[in-house]
């Protein structure tokens, strides 16, 4: 072992000998603001929040707070408005998930061949994902939707078509709509990243073996671009059970459009229960946790496969 | 044959290239009649069938800057961009050395220590949120834009990192040893081999961070009232119908969205990796 040390190594360990524990906290130093400073932001008001949840406790009647164990929990699980939340939850997520993922995969497909203006229209087919979220749903709510003068149904009276009053006829279509639409652009972006990292030999190879297109799409891209799938999937629905933006300004959590981010800031913020609100956060996190364990495994192949290459 | 195969394809790539621009005007569709709108006024911006070729002004930029008596959106503006920029001032702050610890000088076990910091970014915002606004509340720090800058760190700390170790991580090693030998001290190697390797990803990140701060709107509806309430909240104003108010909410909608589309097409090569938190490059 000495006799490999690189001489370099020799005099400085002669001069002065940190001892390795010292030397292991020098290294550690650089990261730890930035870790203490995650777990007492974060993590802390995650333990408040769990201990909240077993507490009857509404913020008008505050001498009246008392333990109730998991009863919290049993009325966010029976009550019949909280229950649609849930179930809207993942509707509005799956839906506007999968969709975008489509579309997504669809226009990244397109993009990925060369054609006259190609920078001109990813530039544009990114431009809706940079919109700021509450601008987005204004946008859609007011200047799209609006059964007067909304874009939509003037489009339509050109046509001579019926012109209905969009929100209050389909309100969880209305905000998923608005959604797909910022979205896709997010999942054309990873999906193209990936067929881009295509091996172009590999493919090469198939056409002179005599694959067509949809071959070499079904056997070749499809599986390289699997897991650039599931990480658009996985991110997105990260992002979108968190949403609150658009069901906030599109409907106001009306109409049946109340997911549980919505359900969480309407039972504090406007009902003042405490408890009832921490019990549905602890559920979203837990739900979260379940899309996050497979997120977390997908991202850390994907590291790893990028870390091996490199 | 060959040169059939070859006009074939070029007819088809001129077939994709047409569906690809036809998709992106669809896209594109919305904005730009909201920029249309914006530049129109009220009454023409409410007719129906729409009035494409109706003359221009800038009432609705005049509206929403106050003219009208309405409430000015400056404050709100410099709200957020005080909160954005300060934010991710912190974020880079922490981020770089952690970054440091993690690639560069790498700490024993840093991908735990990586996945640690993803994970907390799937910790929903709702998780915490009840407690944050009543330690805010009992603490005097409601409506306090300072709150939102430390919560807007915590929330883009973790991409922060996954990027910038990834940016990082690109720097050969073999540079920094050789660089040492030569007898080059920390600061001489961070400012002359790691920076200009790794300055155009920082950048990018600091983009992207400052997007996400400027877009948040659930801290910033929760815990702000007149004070130090941000361009989101402002925008919220205009979630009922105030009679003809179109051109001026689409005016609004832009004006708040431009620093956002600005930095978006400024990052947009690093766009992907930032969002995929460093997965994808």
């Amino acid at each position: 072992m000495t006799a490999t040390t690189p001489c370099a190594a020799t005099p400085a360990r002669a001069t002065r000998r940190p001892p390795a524990r010292l030397r292991a906290w020098a290294t550690r130093a650089p990261l730890l603001p930035a870790l203490v400073f995650m777990i007492v932001v974060t993590q802390l008001p995650f333990v408040a929040t769990l201990v909240i949840s077993f507490f009857d406790w509404n913020a008008l009647y505050p001498k009246a707070r008392h333990f109730t164990g998991l009863d919290n929990y049993r009325q966010v699980l029976t009550d019949a408005d909280l229950r649609h939340s849930v179930w809207t939850t993942v509707l509005l997520t799956v839906t506007v998930v999968l969709v975008s993922l489509v579309l997504g995969l669809a226009l990244a497909l397109l993009l990925n061949h060369r054609f006259r203006g190609r920078g001109v229209v990813r530039t544009l087919l990114i431009a809706p994902f940079l919109v700021v979220p509450v601008a987005a749903a204004l946008l859609w709510k007011h200047v799209l939707y609006n059964p007067e003068y909304g874009l939509l149904n003037g489009l339509l009276h050109y046509v001579g078509g019926p012109q209905p009053d969009w929100i209050s006829r389909m309100p969880l279509l209305a905000v998923e709509a608005s959604l797909v639409w910022q979205w896709t652009p997010f999942m054309m972006l990873i999906l193209l990243a990936g067929l881009q990292s295509r091996d172009p030999e590999q493919i090469e190879a198939a056409r002179v073996d005599g694959a067509n297109d949809w071959q070499v799409f079904r056997h070749l891209t499809l599986p390289h671009l699997r897991r650039y799938l599931e990480l658009g999937a996985l991110l997105g629905s990260i992002y979108i059970v968190q949403n609150f933006d658009a069901v906030f300004t599109i409907t106001s959590g009306g109409l049946g459009t109340a997911n549980l981010p919505y359900t969480v800031y309407q039972s504090f913020y406007q009902a003042h229960e405490n408890g009832l609100a921490s019990a549905a956060g602890v559920l979203v996190v837990i739900g979260s946790i379940v899309i996050a364990t497979f997120a977390l495994r997908v991202v850390s192949s994907l590291f790893r496969e990028e870390a091996s290459r490199a | 044959m060959s040169d059939i195969a070859l006009r074939v394809r070029r007819h088809r790539g001129l077939g994709f290239g047409l569906v690809a621009w036809l998709a992106g005007i669809v896209f594109f569709l919305p904005i730009a009649w909201m920029a249309l709108t914006s530049f129109h006024s009220e009454a023409d911006a409410a007719a129906n069938p729409p009035s494409f070729g109706a003359s221009l002004t800038l009432d609705g930029y005049r509206e929403f800057f106050g003219s009208g008596g309405g409430a000015s959106p400056w404050p709100a503006l410099i709200n957020s961009t005080v909160a954005s920029l300060v934010s991710t001032l912190c974020v880079l702050l922490l981020a770089l050395p952690a970054a440091y610890a993690l690639s560069i000088r790498r700490v024993r076990k840093w991908t735990d220590v990586l996945f640690f910091f993803l994970s907390t970014k799937m910790l929903p915002v709702v998780a915490g949120l009840l407690p944050i606004y009543l330690f805010a509340k009992n603490t005097g720090m409601l409506d306090n834009i300072w709150l939102l800058v430390v919560l807007y760190t915590s929330m883009n700390l973790p991409i922060a990192v996954w990027m910038m170790q990834s940016f990082l991580a690109e720097v050969p090693v073999a540079v920094i040893e050789a660089a040492q030998i030569d007898g080059a001290r920390l600061p001489t190697i961070l400012a002359r081999v790691v920076a200009p390797i790794a300055l155009p990803g920082i950048a990018a990140t600091a983009l992207i961070c400052f997007i996400f701060s400027w877009n948040e709107l659930l801290f910033a509806r929760v815990l702000t009232g007149v004070v130090a309430e941000t361009a989101p909240v402002f925008l919220t104003g205009f979630i009922t119908s105030q009679g003809l108010f179109l051109a001026k909410v689409c005016a609004a909608s832009l004006v708040i969205s431009l620093p956002v589309l600005a930095a978006g097409f400024a990052a947009q090569d690093k766009l992907v990796q930032g969002l995929s938190l460093g997965a994808v490059k």
